[in-house]
């Protein structure tokens, strides 16, 4: 007989989903108990190094464990029941996928034996969230849930980051097996993301970079995603060259707001000098970012006559929507620092006097321009605000997804890399909230605002409960105008203002809302009340509902029209009725 | 072209279609077939043929053979898109390589009597079909050959009593030495 029973790597499968994620420095994990997942509970009960917040619905655990990955670098962890567990996460995980955050997702499931059977609360898991996942296990042997654990997270932090699911049946967990810590064997070895860019094309890259007379950077959400050397290396770059540099929605923060080199975002409501700097470019250099439809415009027009070099580190993403001239595959810092060496080796900063020039007359359109009032409060003026009010304090925002999204991304300014988690690629409304929850369970001393619409935040509003529960001191601050905005905003641009549907007859008082839940309610209405309530939501050390009543019938500008090019933009003081008119008329005319 | 009124960029593509063939070698483990299958279907790729079949049993490996269209640059995606699964190893364009043999087998069942079981059976020999089953008013005929040709067998069939067909779809492989 051995004696197995003193061998410490023998455990029950609750226990080494403990164990696993506790040998992979996990400290913080958002979960909701139920039947499939009792036994990994009672493990989270008998020990104190993992903390587990309960949230209020699985798909804010979802979202506290992305709002927690996208502001530490860290993957997210969330730990669901079966049936509905699984499914109320599906949410999150398409998420995750679209922005590529690092999640790993542990759902139960039904004993193996009824594993098809109907059983109570069963669904096929795997199967639905196959398609919503970089990679998913269903784990039938305990004796194969340490190495599946191990690949879990190597595949969800590795390469382009995503999310996985491990589901494991009951008597899994109840099992008794052998665990072992992580070691390089755990992972497929069909699995090798590249890391290392080609050397010839980083040769032909600088080539270009050097030559060029009117050149543009473009980074995404990829040079956050690769890690701080790669921001740093970005910035570098930009230093040393010279270039102008936008970025998408998912990449605000890796090169500073108030920098000078700044265009401001690219894209549908990007800024007017980004989006005519991207159009009218010689040489563009993309860093980790996929050429999205919001960016690109209409693609037959984009950026016609410019070079393109592409920096990804998904294969899938080069060519997908636009043809580059120069791909580069591998991880966006370690291609950066070879751009960088051979840059500074080989070539001179070109000389693009004459293209600042240029952008200098499109920056002057002001294309982020508004009409302040003294009657009512503006949302950029709110944003603004909240931006002047933060400056200088260590700050997260967070957003759920409309037209207050698109003015947090264009009026809010960001330093640093980390600081701004959104729902880019899947839109997903509600995602603030928990996001906040998530961020703040990271960065407990920090100041954590969600930036909201009233329709957004209604989504997962349960998730004040878990704030107030933690003691979480978020920052719920509500863009209310009682729309579903930026639904309305295209409803009137497209559907001859029928605005179906996207006005809330009814609308909770966010203020008595707030005091149920047990947090502080604030409301304001005049713009010269705004600051001063600002400071008070900031003052406050306990989680905050601000109802921010705002100009109802605003409209985010400027804005590339469908179907038009970069260069056929919208702005805000063309936008009155007549142009939106004729901008949409090819549109109208089908409406 | 009208842009009718969306929140996307509708847009006419006219690029040809093509056909290729992809062998795809994967790690044979559950959901890896659904996993490919779904992405084409998620996707909105085409599938013309399928052909699946563990080929390294102590290795866990299994080929999966898939003859798809799209323009060059889906095709090109369709590659990609594959080749970043966890499961899958390798993806090689056999159409690319311009260096495959392509096969595949039919079973192809005729019902007949008189001239026409002659003439099923005459034909059957000119396409190196073997009769595999046979009863006094039916044949069931293995052809093997690359698509084009079982086609046109099966043609040929129909008119002489046709009842059937079971087919394997495509399987490729590469000429000379080398494995893919």
């Amino acid at each position: 007989m051995s004696d197995k029973s003193h061998d410490p790597n023998q455990m029950t499968g609750a226990a080494m989903i403990v164990r696993a994620l506790i040998d992979h420095g996990v400290t913080d994990i958002f979960g909701y108990p139920g039947g499939a997942v009792l036994p990994i509970y009672d493990e989270i009960f008998q020990q104190s190094e993992v903390q587990h917040i309960l949230v209020r619905h699985e798909q804010g655990a979802g979202h506290a464990a992305e709002g927690y990955a996208r502001s530490t670098g860290k993957p997210g962890v969330a730990l669901v029941t079966s049936g509905p567990g699984a499914t109320n996460m599906v949410t999150p995980l398409t998420d995750a996928l679209m922005d590529s955050i690092p999640l790993v997702c542990i759902s139960g499931q039904v004993p193996t034996h009824l594993i098809g059977n109907d059983a109570f609360q069963e669904c096929d898991t795997v199967g639905i969230t196959r398609p919503c996942t970089k990679h998913n296990w269903l784990v039938r042997d305990v004796n194969d849930l340490a190495k599946v654990l191990h690949e879990a997270f190597y595949v969800a932090t590795s390469g382009r980051p995503g999310p996985v699911l491990v589901d494991v049946p009951k008597d899994v967990q109840f099992a008794t097996g052998t665990y072992h810590p992580p070691r390089k064997s755990d992972v497929h070895r069909s699995y090798a993301p590249r890391v290392k860019g080609d050397a010839t094309q980083i040769r032909k890259a600088v080539a270009l970079l050097a030559g060029a007379k009117r050149p543009v950077i473009y980074s995404g959400g990829g040079v956050i995603n690769s890690g701080p050397e790669a921001t740093r290396l970005l910035r570098e770059l930009v230093e040393v060259t010279g270039f102008p540099i936008t970025s998408t929605l998912m990449g605000l923060g890796a090169y500073p707001a108030s920098g000078k080199n700044w265009l401001g975002m690219l894209g549908m409501h990007g800024t007017y000098e980004a989006n005519m700097t991207m159009h009218d470019c010689d040489v563009m250099l993309c860093v980790g970012a996929r050429f999205d439809d919001r960016i690109t415009g209409r693609v037959d027009a984009f950026s016609p006559g410019s070079k393109k070099i592409h920096i990804d580190i998904d294969p899938s993403s080069i060519n997908k929507n636009i043809r580059v001239d120069v791909p580069i595959i591998g991880d966006c810092g370690n291609i950066l620092g070879d751009i960088l060496q051979v840059f500074k080796a080989e070539a001179k900063k070109p000389d693009i006097k004459a293209w600042w020039q240029q952008i200098a007359q499109w920056r002057a359109r002001n294309s982020l321009f508004y009409r302040k009032s003294n009657d009512v409060i503006l949302p950029q003026h709110a944003i603004q605000s909240l931006f002047e009010a933060t400056r200088g304090k260590d700050t997260y925002i967070t957003t759920e997804v409309g037209q207050h999204q698109m003015w947090a991304a264009q009026f809010f300014g960001f330093e640093e890399p980390h600081r701004w988690m959104t729902s880019g690629g899947l839109g997903t409304m509600g995602y603030g909230l928990p996001a906040a929850v998530g961020v703040q369970v990271a960065h407990p001393d920090s100041l954590v605002i969600d930036i909201a619409g009233d329709a957004s935040v209604q989504m997962t509003i349960q998730e004040m409960s878990t704030a107030v529960q933690y003691e979480l001191p978020i920052k719920i601050f509500i863009l209310n105008n009682q729309y579903m905005g930026m639904v309305r905003q295209w409803q009137q641009l497209l559907h001859g203002n029928r605005l179906s549907h996207s006005y809330s007859e009814a609308l909770p008082d966010f203020v008595k809302l707030a005091d149920a839940y047990g947090a502080v309610g604030l409301q304001v209405h005049k713009p010269g009340d705004l600051d001063g309530a600002i400071q008070e939501m900031i003052s406050v050390k306990r989680p905050v509902l601000f109802d921010c009543r705002v100009a109802a019938l605003e409209n985010c500008f400027p804005m590339i029209p469908s179907g038009k090019a970069h260069n056929e933009m919208l702005l805000p003081e063309q936008a009155n009725d007549e142009a939106t008119a004729k901008a949409f008329a090819a549109g109208k005319a089908l409406v | 072209m009208n842009q009718p009124a969306s929140a996307y960029f509708i847009e006419d593509r006219h690029d040809p279609n093509e056909t290729h063939t992809l062998s795809v070698l994967v790690q044979n483990e559950p959901g890896v077939l659904a996993r490919v299958i779904g992405l084409f279907s998620g996707r909105g790729y085409n599938i013309e043929s399928l052909t699946v079949s563990e080929t390294e049993a102590q290795k866990h490996l299994s080929r999966i053979t898939i003859v798809t269209t799209g323009t060059p640059m889906v095709i090109e995606q369709i590659k990609h898109q594959l080749d970043r699964m966890i499961p899958v190893y390798r993806v090689v364009d056999m159409t690319l390589t311009r260096r495959s043999i392509e096969r595949e087998l039919a079973m192809v069942k005729v019902r007949g009597q008189g001239e026409h079981r002659v003439e099923a059976l005459r034909l059957a020999d000119a396409f190196r079909a073997r009769v595999i089953d046979a009863t006094t008013e039916s044949f069931v005929f293995e052809i093997t050959g690359n698509t084009e040709k079982i086609n046109q067998f099966i043609d040929l069939m129909r008119p002489l009593g046709l009842v059937e067909v079971s087919r394997t779809g495509v399987a490729a492989i590469g000429r000379g030495p080398e494995g893919m």
